[in-house]
């Protein structure tokens, strides 16, 4: 079941105008049947590696590969294999909420009799059977997102493509949305899906891809990845003053500190296997002249990760 | 939920996977063409009729007359009635391919999931040229009776149907519409249909022969040049409304000779410019 169902090798994409390339030398494979993350911050390149590998995107150098189709030479049969969430609303205005099911059966060459018998199968399994002769224009954002997932299964794709599908919904929706990806996956579907939230792809990917200005930083399990940073503790410090002074005593001092950042005034530092970590710092402070005005102990997550790689946060 | 089973590969040859989809994006279009097609015809005829009720009805009513006596009235009425029928099918290439287009590439992006078809993208504009197509003919086929009926008594259009003409002229004058309306929208933003209107839309229809002749043009000269008249043989709409003249009237006309291979002309040229645009927009 190991079979790779996206390769890319130097795929890189340079838009007409710019300088710099959105996607340099990406070398990737994704196997079957795993949940794959893109995770950087916007502009890193994720919405144009999704786009060269749903056709989309013209890359400039190197190849890709959809289930050993190459994408610039039978980009329609690539789309044949692909089902696509793409970041806004593509539902058609012009049809109700079945028939958006019922006509993506059409296109993709189902008849008539199947395509009816999948569009109410799959607005059942997706708790929208309700709605089905309503407008698009009357679901919520989680609903037309959910209905766009479905329409993007309903030919059985190969491998499911989700650009940043949780932006802009509310936190309910958000796990709703996860959770059925995760269902999904469960009963065999690759999917691919790019974030810059990274509870999304530590929560829901089997590995995550982390990116920025087109490379790939770091490609592992979010465990891996979130081990490679040496630190099991992360504690942040907000203090009124001299936060360098701090970071200093607490490299010199707490032990087991892998790195400190200060940013502002918040200090924050990356720890292993210290004890009593918190009265130690409390008391390390109050030796440096520096008071304490909030303090938080927490793991390392990919965010941990993706500032140990970048020297810069992912939401900025 | 659903048991998956997944399409490790593809199942079906590029060419049947092609055709399957040409027929699902047409499907759809006459679908939404059936659930609207009350406000379809509303929009279709409001033009011809008010066309027809001003010069047909209104006028000799009141006197001015475009031509002058009655007879020059109902002469007048011959020659703008295929003249309505021509406009309305570039209409509706500007209003179902155009103006749609325009919005779908604009602010509902549903053009994005269109292009996922499992097809080449030429073939999506492909299917909305053959789907507006489709449209002009019902178009012509609802304005030609009431563009034929609205009239002051006495201002009577002299109508000859001449079938021939008429099962070739009109659709190949709707695929020709239709392509200028690919190009046009793919050519124009969203928010600079204003300009599409005022600068090519109304020049192309007020300089297309619909109220005249082309022949009639022959006195617009500066020396010995018939400039207008030359001028606008660049212009699409005059060919389609001197077809109309020859399917629908014993009026005179251009030479068929010249209305099929022109018109087949300007189809190719929108044709191959639309398909040109609509993969630059799509693709990136
Ligand atoms: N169509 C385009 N034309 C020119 N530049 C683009 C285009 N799309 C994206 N870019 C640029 O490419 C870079 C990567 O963008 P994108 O792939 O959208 O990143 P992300 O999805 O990670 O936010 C950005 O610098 C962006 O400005
Ligand atoms: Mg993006």
């Amino acid at each position: 079941m190991a079979e790779d169902v996206i390769v890319t090798e130097g795929l890189t994409k340079v838009y007409e105008g710019m300088d710099a390339p959105a996607v340099d030398h990406l070398d990737l494979t994704v196997c079957a049947g795993e949940v794959f993350g893109l995770l950087g911050p916007n502009g890193a390149g994720k919405t144009t590696t999704a786009g060269i590998l749903t056709t989309r995107v013209v890359p400039t150098a190197g190849r890709a590969f959809v289930a050993g189709i190459d994408v610039v030479r039978h980009p329609a049969l690539v789309k044949q294999v692909s089902g696509i969430v793409s970041q806004q609303n593509t539902l058609d205005r012009q049809l109700t909420v079945w028939e958006n099911l019922y006509f993506h059966g059409r296109l993709f060459g189902m008849g008539g009799r199947d395509s009816r018998a999948r569009a109410d199968e799959l607005l059942e399994s997706f708790s929208l059977t309700k709605w089905s002769r309503a407008s698009v224009y009357a679901l919520s954002g989680g609903m037309a997102q959910r209905l766009m997932v479905a329409r993007a299964i309903f030919h059985r794709p190969a491998v499911l493509f989700l650009d940043e599908p949780t932006a802009g919904l509310d936190p309910q929706s958000r796990l709703a949305l996860w959770e059925m990806l995760a269902e999904l996956n469960r009963e065999g579907q690759t999917v691919v899906l790019t974030t810059h939230y990274m509870e999304e792809a530590d929560q829901l990917c089997d590995r995550v891809a982390i990116m920025d200005h087109g490379h790939i930083l770091a490609l592992d399990t979010p465990d891996a990845l979130k081990r490679s940073t040496g630190a099991d503790t992360i504690l942040t410090v907000k203090v009124d003053r001299d936060g360098e002074r701090l970071a200093t005593a607490l490299a010199r001092d707490l032990g087991g500190v892998v790195s400190t950042r200060v940013a502002g005034d918040v200090v924050t530092v990356q720890v292993r296997g210290a004890e009593r970590l918190v009265p130690r710092t409390v008391d390390l402070a109050e030796a440096a002249g520096v008071a304490v005005l909030d303090l938080a102990v927490a793991e390392p997550s990919l965010e941990t990760v993706f500032i140990n790689l970048t020297g810069k946060e992912l939401r900025e | 939920m659903t048991t998956f089973r997944i399409e490790a590969n593809p199942t079906r040859s590029a060419a049947t996977a092609s055709r399957a989809a040409l027929g699902g994006l047409i499907a759809r279009d006459l679908t939404v063409l059936r659930k609207t097609f009350g406000e379809f015809v509303l929009r279709t005829l409001i033009q011809p009729f008010l066309l027809c009720f001003v010069f047909l009805y209104v006028f000799p009513k009141i006197g001015q007359a475009v031509g002058g006596s009655s007879a020059g009235a109902a002469g007048f009425a011959t020659i703008l009635v295929p003249g309505v029928v021509g406009i309305s099918i570039m209409f509706q290439g500007v209003q179902s391919i155009a103006l749609a287009m325009a919005q779908e590439f604009g602010f509902t992006r549903e053009i994005e999931d269109r292009v996922q078809a499992p097809c080449p993208i030429w073939l999506v504009a492909v299917s909305k040229v053959l789907s507006g197509s489709v449209q002009g003919v019902i178009a012509a086929a609802i304005v030609f009776p009431i563009a034929a009926v609205v009239h002051a008594s006495g201002v009577t259009a002299t109508v000859s149907l001449h079938w021939l003409e008429i099962v070739t002229l009109v659709p190949l004058a709707c695929v020709a519409m239709a392509s200028l309306g690919l190009v046009l929208g793919t050519s124009f933003e969203p928010r600079n249909i204003g300009l599409m209107f005022g600068f090519v839309v109304l020049p192309i229809t007020f300089l297309g022969g619909t109220y005249y002749p082309w022949t009639h043009l022959a006195p617009v000269t500066i020396g010995h040049v018939h400039w207008l008249q030359t001028l606008v043989l660049l212009n699409p709409l005059i060919y389609v409304n001197e077809g109309m003249r020859a399917a629908f009237t014993d009026a005179p006309h251009m030479h068929l000779y010249v209305i099929y291979p022109v018109l087949v002309g300007f189809a190719a040229l929108f044709l191959s410019i639309g398909l040109r645009n609509f993969r630059r927009r799509v693709l990136s």
